[in-house]
């Protein structure tokens, strides 16, 4: 007997044949039509027309034809929810059969209807179920219980079903109980916050027992849920992972993956020195290998999984590098994860048998196969130092075979190991020149472009091979043009003369007949670099570049802390959060490993260490691939070399700038001083500016300082440094400043770089006469001698008491520095605010006489344009700088302000500034400006403005 | 072809479209086991031309669901045989049934044949008696869930084989780079009633341990033992008292199974030796000579052998000369087969061979692939030994002389291959 006949009937008035069937009186002609019926729905057709008359066939003794009939149901109740009340009472009634297969398959089958109408009289037979004598109904209630729990939650709650599903974790039967963990640990994850998985050392022990003594499956349930728990200490931990360890020897995969999961999270809160931590880590190993031996399927998610484990703890599995060797019928997922995990597990020792390895693979048939093992041969030579010389040779070789997509690869990766090795290979770009023609994929054009105009020197005919590039420059994708620029600038600084008229092409094409807002910005910024300062630029575009870190594409350590709680699931396969693909709130609660116990942190020695490690690594981890825009990026206008010690020493600096000037000032003032917020620049903008280094005196240093005065706005504002200095004017001193004014006190603020070969010792300071003499307070105090490639930072108190002599322009101020090597000279000009003293309020009916007693012809109109600040704001940045609004009013929908200033030499400006609230498209401020002294009227707007607009 | 589908009940038909459309149809071959299309995840496996697929949208146990679905494969194929197209139209209502007994809302459940076959027939149930339904349940749930009570046999029998793949990649010098012997013992039981058997074999860990007391039988037989990397076992073992006292105890399903699974590395008898020597006579010629030397007891014989020797891809004729079997070229394999079909040990044999080559103008050198083999030998070359099986059952009146008992070894080789 065979059933396949019944998916050929597909004559027309099937439906009505079938309904003649399942009425018959015989009772295998009836069985017969249920089947057919089953057959249809099973390919798909609509056989919901039959509802009554499946449903009458319900109320039989046979079980075949009850499954089958319930089987119909499952299907067809949603759409058909009124009839399905018809099946209701015959549930009911097999609930209550003598036949406990008949009782089960009845809860089973009523579980898996959901219409709400039927979900209300389930709750009784449930209820009686879960409490039947029989374990094999009590087992089935149990997942129940998770069933209607998904269906109507709150109805589960009320009924109290939960606290029954808890009494089951104590049920005698050991598959009762691995349902019930289960269907708690699902209906667990949909509510975070309950508390209902209850574990405490006791239920741990009783799940312990269960776990001995059930099903293959209700072990991985069970594992799953101890996973979840905090064990309270590392004894506790331990005396868990002892009783876990055993499911290492089990057949199914699944059991052994769950265990691995366990002991991998309560490991942490084992100590490392600990004799049981070493077995334990030594248990590990063998397990995972032998996974390895399953079918292919489970293989790719077991190696999923060992990527991760091999991340975390690579001491499990270092010694185990040929059992991830691939065979030659692996699966290609299989093959490509084996590669993955080879190169995380190369090193020194193995180096020589992976590189072998690796050549065999590339010669293979898949595509994405040869790729990833060519980039993993160019991953080993940046790994492993005493290896790149094979790696290299080993690359050519496969260059030499032409194969297109081989030689892409090479070349790629040979990029990185320049940058890893920078001028020990470089004897073979003559061949990679050669293979110009052949590349066709972006990443590898970049590659050699990037090849080229970093060794453009070497190479004779750079310019012919850039240029041949350049042709079809607006058809190329954004890396290869960003790239392109890059390296024509480059070629440019080392080779001005004959290339002149390419890179002005290329600056051109990227400028003006470009859309993309990168190229353009970068090809501003080269133009404006090599317009203005050429020497700035070759420290820029030439500068050395930050070496690239060994280990590429670590998954980020808190994520991988993550995914090793879900060592085994889906989460583990994708290497994503749960929450990345799971839809809605479940399995979202973020999962994470126990903190490590006390005693191993101390504990913990430098040579265990890698497992962290990365964490502290990140900074210098630069995508080596995937990412080439950042790392472009990032290669051209990353800081140079010196770029961290120079960081430290100006933040070290800061801190005593801000003890020295901004601390005695304070004790000296008032307390309020401080609320005052008067106190300067905060160390932390005080070094942003630094951190970039004087090197990059244009566009980018002015952003960054932007962002380090949005950082002082309560105090007076304080404008960007400038390059007062050029290093080229003051034989490699380059100095740049601005000056400041904190409670009461002006300084000028100095950044003194030594870009000279020579260490630089005996500052000194000059001002000559002024118009507000302005004269600095204490000699220039430079602690230490100035090395090459150092920056100091320093804050130069100045008072107002020197002599006096009118500049022009006003604000005119000539300095001059004296070192070891030369005294030198520059001048600057400072803004006039740092002069508007703290008692410059002036009384009401002094304003308003004063302003009258002034005379008209001295008054001045000027206007701030697009300056979109409302009243209380511009009031508010004014009085920082020690401008003082004296009255306010409205008049005819304008807020007139009425304010006034006092300079260190005594003369009050007076001033009415016009601003019309509540209307953005008009911003424009109208000032007017009273003063005895009408010069100073036009520094004053300029003070204004640069307050206002900044 | 047909998909059968287990699923929660938020999934629909179009789940199935979706699978159909970007998994079976798609152009590639399989990229991963693993697809997710539309946060909807589908785990694949594939027998013959039919897919069973399993559909998820949340963070499931991804190995667990591997494994069901080779479990699922097991039941089958244990209820009708081969899983094809054909089978499966012919026996839809009775994976139906199973597939309702062996899962429920997505949680796997009792899937040993030995327990489902009690309950769930094709011959529809015969009613029960009361005793007979609470035996089925209480087996079904119970601990010892693969296997019913009350089975019966005549004479008390049990065979034990010891399946080995031998593994070797050797180096033209002679040297070992890697080798391994992967293992199965699978047992064949007819024991009646429900039978406590205890497994014994050569492991050097348990070896150690009882030599402790006697002093000489610890030299005599530590050379005889060996030392497992790591196994696994079917889960009627306690993995409990293996892990404790390194013993393996069992109530064992009836019939066949797999009861464990080994791997060894260290000692390996590797049955055969291969020393090649090749010779480039000018640009189109190469000479080829082949020993393989015979390395295990003379009495015992191996059978099946045969060497693959890779010839390069511009070869245009080869003579071929051996010592004993058959040698031919097949060109459309690119290697000269060898096949001996009985050899016995210690013995050495030879084959050589002139190979005439076009003359091409390829750069790249001939990557000479290894030369493989393939045998049969009745001996375990990790060295394994059963030392005993002893056979419990105190309700029935038989004992463990009653036992009739057959122990197998055939070592097999996996991939044994040698370079030249």
């Amino acid at each position: 007997m065979t059933d396949s006949k019944y998916f050929t009937t597909t004559k027309k008035g099937e439906i009505f044949e079938l309904k003649a069937e399942l009425n018959s009186d015989k009772k295998e002609k009836k069985k017969e039509a249920v089947k057919k019926v089953i057959a249809s729905m099973t390919v798909g057709k609509d056989v919901s027309a039959l509802f009554p008359d499946v449903v009458n066939c319900m109320q039989t003794d046979n079980l075949e034809l009850k499954k089958l009939v319930y089987l119909y149901l499952m299907n067809y109740a949603k759409s058909q929810p009124d009839m399905a009340i018809m099946a209701v009472n015959t549930f009911v009634k097999d609930c209550e059969d003598p036949n406990p297969l008949i009782r089960a398959l009845a809860v089973r089958t009523m579980g898996c209807i959901r219409v709400d109408k039927i979900t209300e009289y389930l709750c009784e037979p449930l209820r009686k179920c879960l409490k039947d004598e029989d374990p094999y109904v009590r087992k089935t209630a149990a997942v129940c219980v998770a069933k209607l729990h998904d269906i109507n939650a709150q109805l589960v709650e009320d009924q109290g079903f939960l606290d029954t599903l808890k009494d089951l974790i104590s049920d005698s039967n050991p598959m009762v109980v691995a349902n019930a963990v289960a269907a708690l640990s699902e209906i667990a994850e949909s509510h975070p916050s309950s508390n209902l998985l209850d574990l405490n050392p006791q239920s741990i022990n009783k799940l312990l027992t269960a776990l001995n003594e059930c099903t293959e499956w209700g072990q991985i349930f069970i594992l799953d849920c101890l996973a979840n728990y905090m064990p309270k200490d590392d004894r506790e931990a331990q005396s868990i992972c002892e009783r876990v360890t055993p499911r290492l020897s089990h057949a199914n995969s699944a059991v052994v993956l769950s265990a691995v999961k366990v002991l991998m999270k309560f490991m942490e809160m084992l100590s490392k020195d600990l004799d049981y931590y070493g077995t334990l880590l030594k248990k590990l190993a063998p397990p995972l290998v032998t996974l390895l031996s399953a079918e292919p399927e489970l293989q790719y998610v077991a190696l999923r999984n060992i990527n991760l484990i091999v991340q975390k703890r690579p001491e499990i599995l270092k010694h185990e590098m040929k059992v991830f060797f691939v065979k030659y019928n692996d699966p290609i997922y299989v093959k490509l994860e084996k590669l993955d995990i080879m190169i995380r597990l190369a090193s020194q020792a193995n180096i020589a048998q992976v590189l072998a390895e690796l050549k065999e693979y590339a010669t293979e048939v898949d595509v994405d196969f040869v790729r990833k093992a060519v980039r993993a041969i160019g991953r080993c030579a940046i790994k492993v130092e005493q290896s790149a010389e094979r790696c290299v040779s080993t690359l050519l070789d496969l260059i030499q075979t032409k194969v297109n997509y081989v030689v892409q690869e090479a070349i790629v990766v040979i990029k990185d190991i320049f940058r890893k090795y920078p001028n020990k290979y470089e004897s073979v770009i003559a061949t990679l020149c050669e293979n110009l023609d052949s590349l066709d994929e972006p990443e590898a054009r970049a590659a050699m472009i990037w090849i080229v105009g970093e060794y453009a020197e070497r190479i004779d005919n750079a310019d012919e091979l850039l240029e041949s590039f350049l042709e079809g420059f607006h058809d190329e994708s954004t890396q290869v043009q960003l790239q392109l620029l890059t390296a024509i600038v480059k070629l440019f600084l080392k080779k001005p003369t004959e290339t002149q008229e390419l890179v002005q092409q290329v600056l051109s094409l990227a400028t003006q007949d470009s859309d993309n807002p990168d190229l353009r910005d970068r090809g501003y910024i080269y133009w404006r670099l090599l317009s203005t300062d050429p020497v700035a630029a070759k420290e820029v575009v030439l500068a050395e570049k930050p070496l690239i870190s060994e280990e590429t594409d670590l998954i980020e350590p808190t994520l991988l802390d993550e995914l090793i709680c879900y060592i085994g699931t889906l989460a583990s396969v994708y290497h994503k959060p749960p929450s990345a693909f799971v839809e809605g709130g479940r399995g979202v609660v973020h999962k994470s490993l126990p903190p490590r116990t006390a005693s191993s942190e101390s504990t913990e020695s430098p040579e265990t260490a890698p497992a962290g490690a990365p964490s502290g690594d990140q900074p210098d981890v630069i995508p080596a691939q995937g990412d080439l825009l950042g790392d472009l990026l990032n290669l051209d206008l990353g800081p140079p070399v010196s770029g961290p010690p120079l960081a430290a020493s100006s933040i070290q600096m800061g801190a005593v700038d801000l003890l020295g000037g901004g601390l005695d000032s304070l004790m000296g003032d008032e307390p309020e001083g401080i609320g005052d917020t008067n106190f300067g620049v905060p160390p932390a903008a005080a070094a942003a500016p630094a951190r970039l280094g004087a090197p990059i005196s244009s566009g980018l240093s002015d952003l960054f300082d932007l962002t380090s005065g949005v950082g002082t706005l309560s105090g007076s504002y304080v404008a960007p440094k400038a390059v007062w200095l050029p290093a080229m004017k003051a034989k490699g001193l380059e100095i740049s400043g601005t000056f400041t004014r904190q409670v009461g006190s002006i300084s000028m603020d100095l950044q003194l770089t030594n870009k000279a070969l020579q260490v630089m010792t005996d500052f000194a300071i000059q001002f000559n006469r002024n118009s507000f003499g302005l004269a600095p307070a204490a000699p220039l105090q430079v602690h230490a001698p100035l090395s090459p490639n150092q920056t100091v930072e320093i804050s130069l108190p100045l008072n107002t008491v020197g002599s006096v002599m009118k500049m022009e322009p006003l604000n005119n101020l000539q300095v001059a520095v004296k070192n070891n090597i030369d005294v030198f000279y520059f001048s600057t000009l400072y803004p006039l605010h740092v002069l508007f003293v703290e008692d410059g309020k002036m009384d009401r009916q002094m304003f308003l006489a004063t302003w009258k007693d002034i005379p008209n012809e001295n008054e001045a109109q000027f206007q701030i344009r697009d300056c979109p600040l409302n009243t209380e704001a511009a009031s508010g940045k004014l009085q920082s700088s020690n401008i003082f609004t004296i009255a306010k009013r409205n008049v005819e929908g304008q807020d007139m302000l009425y304010q006034s200033l006092k300079l260190t030499n005594g003369i009050w400006v007076l001033a009415e500034l016009r601003i019309q609230p509540g209307n953005p498209s008009f911003m424009d401020l109208e000032l007017s400006l009273k003063c005895r002294a009408p010069e100073v009227s036009q520094h004053v707007y300029q003070a204004y403005e640069t307050i206002l607009k900044n | 072809m047909l998909s059968s589908l287990y699923a929660s009940f938020s999934l629909r038909r179009n789940a199935v479209d979706a699978f159909r459309v970007n998994v079976i149809h798609a152009r590639q071959q399989v990229r991963s086991p693993v697809t997710n299309i539309a946060r909807t995840s589908f785990f694949h496996v594939k027998r013959s031309n039919i897919w069973l697929a399993a559909v998820t949208k949340q963070n499931v146990n991804a190995a667990m669901v591997f494994e069901f679905l080779y479990k699922m494969c097991d039941v089958m194929a244990a209820y009708f045989g081969k899983i094809s197209e054909e089978n499966i139209k012919n026996n839809f209502v009775l994976i139906y049934e199973l597939l309702d007994e062996i899962l429920d809302f997505g949680y796997p459940q009792n899937s040993e044949t030995g327990a489902l076959k009690t309950f769930i027939t094709q011959q529809g149930i015969k009613s029960q008696t009361k005793e007979e339904q609470s035996q089925i349940t209480s087996q079904v749930t119970g601990q010892i869930g693969w296997r019913r009570e009350g089975i019966k046999y005549r004479r008390n029998e049990l065979f034990l084989d010891v399946l080995e793949s031998v593994n070797l990649l050797m180096s033209p010098q002679g040297q070992v780079l890697s080798a391994h012997v992967s293992g199965r013992v699978v047992m064949k039981s007819y024991l009646s009633g429900m039978p406590e058997c205890k497994f014994g074999m050569n492991d050097k860990i348990v070896i150690e341990k009882q030599g402790k007391g006697t002093a000489d039988e610890t030299g005599k037989s530590g050379k005889q033992s060996i030392a497992i990397d790591d196994c696994t076992f079917h889960q009627c073992v306690r993995l409990s008292k293996f892990d404790s006292e390194r013993s393996i105890s069992f109530i064992p399903p009836d019939g066949e199974f797999e009861l464990m699974r080994y791997r060894t590395t260290k000692d390996i008898i590797l049955p055969f030796r291969v020393i090649p020597l090749v010779r480039e006579v000018g640009r189109t010629k190469l000479e080829v000579k082949v020993v393989i030397k015979s390395n295990f007891k003379p009495s015992l014989l191996a059978q099946k052998i045969e060497v693959r020797i890779p010839t390069p891809l511009n070869t245009s004729g080869v003579q071929v000369i051996c010592m004993k079997g058959k040698a031919k070229y097949k060109a459309s394999e690119n290697a000269i087969v060898w096949k001996i079909k009985r050899m016995a040990g210690m013995k050495e044999s030879q084959i050589s061979a002139e190979i005439e080559l076009l003359p091409t103008n390829d750069k790249k050198k001939w990557a000479r692939p290894p030369i493989s083999m393939n045998f049969e030998v009745p001996f375990a070359p990790s060295g394994l030994k059963v030392r005993y099986l002893k056979v419990f059952e105190p309700k029935l009146n038989y004992s463990d002389h009653d036992v009739i008992k057959w122990v197998r070894y055939i070592g097999r080789s996996g991939i044994y291959e040698t370079r030249c």
